[in-house]
C-alpha cells in the first residue's frame, strides 16, 4: 500500500472562486524521493497542505476525494494524530517557529507526545546535529538568520521522526552551499533510515539527483508523473515552465543536434561530465 | 550613482556586518552581489537606500550622503524589493498593495491606477487585482512585492533574493524585465543565491565574504574561478562543473552560458566522431 495517495482530490479555498487542486490522483511509496514541482501557484503547497490534514482541519473549504497517509484517512484524523507520521517543513520558517529558544521550538512536537526527558533529549540533539545547529540552541529562533531558521524547522520535524517528511521549498532562504548540506542530511534520513521524502522545489538543478519520482503539477493538475529521468528530458515539462537542470538542458540540446551520447538521461553535471567522457572514449 | 567609501556597519547587538565597503555603482549597471548567509549583503543594499546609516564611511546616491537625508526621500528614487515578501505586505487586495506607495507620492488618480495595471499585467497578477495578497502562494507574493515597487518607477532598483519561489517562466521574465530596465539606464542590484540565473543573465558580479567584498567582476569571470568562489560559499553553474570535470578537453574558460557549452561540446564530439 502507498504511503501516501490521494484518490481525485479537488479542493477549493475558503472564499475562491476555483479550485486550487483539481483531481488530483498520485501514490508516494514507502522509501520514495518524491520531488514535486511545477510553476508558481500551480497548488503544490496546497497539495502539500493535504497530506498532513492542514486540509481540512484547519483550513476550511471544500475538498472532494480522499487522502490517505500511512493507512490513516486524514480527513478522520487530528492532525496531532497525524503528526506522528507526516512532518511538514513550511516555505517560511517564521509561519513555524514561535518558542523562546531553538532548543524548545525542536523539543515541542516530541513534548506534546509525552517522551520520557532523557529520550527527548536524545532525539533533540541527534537532529541539532544532523541539521548542525547545535551550537545556536541556546538561542532565540526569531534572532536568526533567515538560513538557520530553516535548519531550525527542519530539525523541529526530524526529531520526531516521522515516516514521512513533507519538505515545502525548505532552502530557499539558504545560500547554494548551505542548501546543498541540508539536500544531503535530507537524502541520508531517505536512504539510510528508509524515511520517505516529498519535497517541493523549483530549483532541479540541485536537487533532481536525488528524487527516485517526480511529480509536476500545473494550474491545479498533475501534468506529469513518474521517473525523473524520463520526464525532465521531454520538452513537454519544459514547456510547463520547469527549471529543467542545466547540465539535463544541455544533454537534450546536444542529443537534438545529432550528438551521439548515451541514453541515460544525466540530472547532474557529475552524470552529464560522465556522459561526455564515455561518448569521447566509445569514438 | 552610488557610492560607498570605505564603510563600515556594527548592529546595535555587536555583530560587525561590514568591515570596510568601497564600490562605484554607475547608473544603468546591472549588478549582482553574491555571498554566504551572514556575509553582509542585506546589510549593504540597505545603506544604498538610508535604511541603515553607515557606522563609519560614507555613503553617496547621486551624489547626496544618505547620512543626510530620510529614507522617505530616497524611496521614490531607490526602490526596495524584500526578500521575504511577508515583511512587506500589508493590504488588503493586490491591488491596493500596489496603488499605497502611489498614492503617497501624491500621484494623480488616473495615474496610480494606469501604473497599477501596467505593474498587475508586467508581473502576470492581473488575475489577483482584488485578491487578498495573504491568500497567494509564496511566489506569487513575491511577484506581489515587486510589483508594488515597480508601479513607481524607481531609477535605482534593489531587488534581494528576487527569485526565491519563481518558476522557470517567471525567471525569464524577470531577466527580459532587468534587461529592459538597463536600456532605460536604470541601475539593478539584486541580492542572490541564485547562481544560475546570475549565469544567464551576465551582470557584475559583486561576491562578498564576512562584510568584505572579495571579488568584483563579470559574470563570466567570477563564476568560472572555483576558488574564489569556494570563499563565497557557492557552488559554480552546472555548465562551469561539467567543464571543470573535463580538464583533459582543454575547453575554453569563461564558459557559463548552456548554448555557447552546446557549440564547444558539439565541435569537439564531432571532431572525434570523423
Amino acid at each position: 500500500m502507498a504511503l501516501i495517495e490521494t484518490k481525485d482530490v479537488t479542493y477549493t479555498y475558503p472564499g475562491a472562486t476555483k479550485p486550487s487542486i483539481t483531481e488530483v490522483s498520485i501514490r508516494i511509496e514507502r522509501g520514495e524521493f518524491a520531488l514535486i514541482t511545477g510553476p508558481s501557484g500551480c497548488g503544490k503547497t496546497t497539495l502539500c497542505r493535504c497530506f498532513n490534514g492542514l486540509i481540512p482541519h484547519f483550513y476550511q473549504g471544500e475538498i472532494k476525494g480522499e487522502v490517505t497517509v500511512a493507512g490513516l484517512d486524514v480527513a478522520e484524523h487530528e492532525i496531532f494524530e497525524l503528526a506522528k507520521h507526516v512532518g511538514l517543513v513550511f516555505q517560511n520558517p517564521e509561519n513555524q517557529l514561535f518558542a523562546l529558544s531553538v532548543e524548545k521550538d525542536v523539543a515541542f512536537g516530541l513534548e506534546n507526545l509525552g517522551l520520557p526527558r532523557e529520550e527527548m533529549r536524545k532525539k533533540v540533539d541527534w537532529a541539532l546535529n544532523l541539521t548542525e545547529i547545535y551550537d545556536l540552541r541556546e538561542r532565540a529562533p526569531h534572532e536568526l538568520s533567515g538560513g538557520q531558521q530553516q535548519r531550525v524547522a527542519i530539525a523541529s520535524v526530524l526529531a520526531m521522526q516521522p515516516e514521512v517528511i513533507v519538505l515545502d521549498e525548505p532552502t530557499s532562504f539558504l545560500d547554494p552551499l548551505s542548501a546543498k548540506k541540508i539536500f544531503e542530511v535530507i537524502y541520508d534520513l531517505n536512504r539510510k533510515l528508509g524515511i520517505t521524502v516529498v519535497l517541493v522545489e523549483h530549483r532541479l538543478d540541485l536537487t533532481a539527483k536525488y528524487a527516485s519520482h517526480i511529480i509536476i503539477m500545473d494550474e491545479g493538475r498533475i501534468a506529469q508523473d513518474g521517473d525523473p529521468r524520463e520526464i525532465l528530458r521531454s520538452e513537454e515539462a519544459r514547456l510547463i515552465g520547469v527549471g529543467i537542470p542545466k547540465a539535463t538542458r544541455l544533454y537534450q540540446i546536444l542529443k537534438k543536434d545529432g550528438a551521439r551520447l548515451g541514453e541515460t538521461v544525466p540530472l547532474s553535471s557529475d552524470e552529464m561530465a560522465t556522459t561526455i567522457k564515455e561518448a569521447l572514449e566509445n569514438h | 550613482m552610488i557610492e560607498a567609501k570605505d564603510i563600515h556597519f556594527t548592529y546595535p547587538n555587536g555583530v560587525e556586518a561590514l568591515k570596510g565597503v568601497s564600490l562605484t555603482i554607475q547608473n544603468g549597471e546591472f549588478v549582482a552581489i553574491m555571498g554566504q548567509n551572514g556575509a553582509g549583503k542585506t546589510t549593504l543594499v540597505k545603506h544604498f537606500n538610508g535604511l541603515l546609516k553607515p557606522t563609519k564611511g560614507q555613503v553617496l546616491v547621486d551624489n547626496v550622503d544618505v547620512k543626510k537625508v530620510s529614507v522617505a526621500s530616497l524611496a521614490k528614487s531607490v526602490g526596495f524589493v524584500f526578500q521575504n515578501p511577508d515583511h512587506q505586505l500589508f493590504s488588503e487586495t493586490v491591488e491596493e498593495e500596489i496603488s499605497f506607495a502611489l498614492k503617497n507620492f501624491g500621484f494623480e488618480k488616473s495615474v496610480t491606477e494606469a501604473r497599477v495595471t501596467w505593474a498587475l499585467n508586467l508581473l502576470g497578477l492581473t488575475q489577483y487585482r482584488k485578491t487578498s495578497p495573504f491568500m497567494l502562494s509564496g511566489g506569487e507574493r513575491k511577484r506581489v512585492a515587486l510589483a508594488s515597487v515597480l508601479a513607481w518607477d524607481p531609477k535605482i532598483l534593489m531587488l534581494d533574493e528576487p527569485t526565491i519561489g519563481q518558476d522557470y517562466q517567471q525567471k525569464e521574465k524577470l531577466r527580459q524585465f532587468i534587461l529592459q530596465m538597463k536600456t532605460q539606464r536604470k541601475t539593478i542590484i539584486i541580492v542572490t543565491h541564485d547562481v544560475e540565473f546570475v549565469a544567464e543573465c551576465n551582470p557584475r558580479v559583486l561576491l562578498m565574504r564576512e562584510g568584505k567584498i572579495v571579488a568584483d567582476g563579470e559574470a563570466k569571470t567570477i563564476l568560472t574561478n572555483p576558488s574564489v568562489l569556494m570563499q563565497a560559499s557557492i557552488v559554480p553553474p552546472q555548465v562551469v562543473q561539467i567543464f571543470l570535470q573535463l580538464p583533459e578537453l582543454n575547453l575554453p574558460k569563461n564558459v557559463i552560458d548552456v548554448y555557447e557549452a552546446r557549440e564547444i561540446l558539439l565541435n569537439i564530439l564531432e571532431k572525434k566522431a570523423r
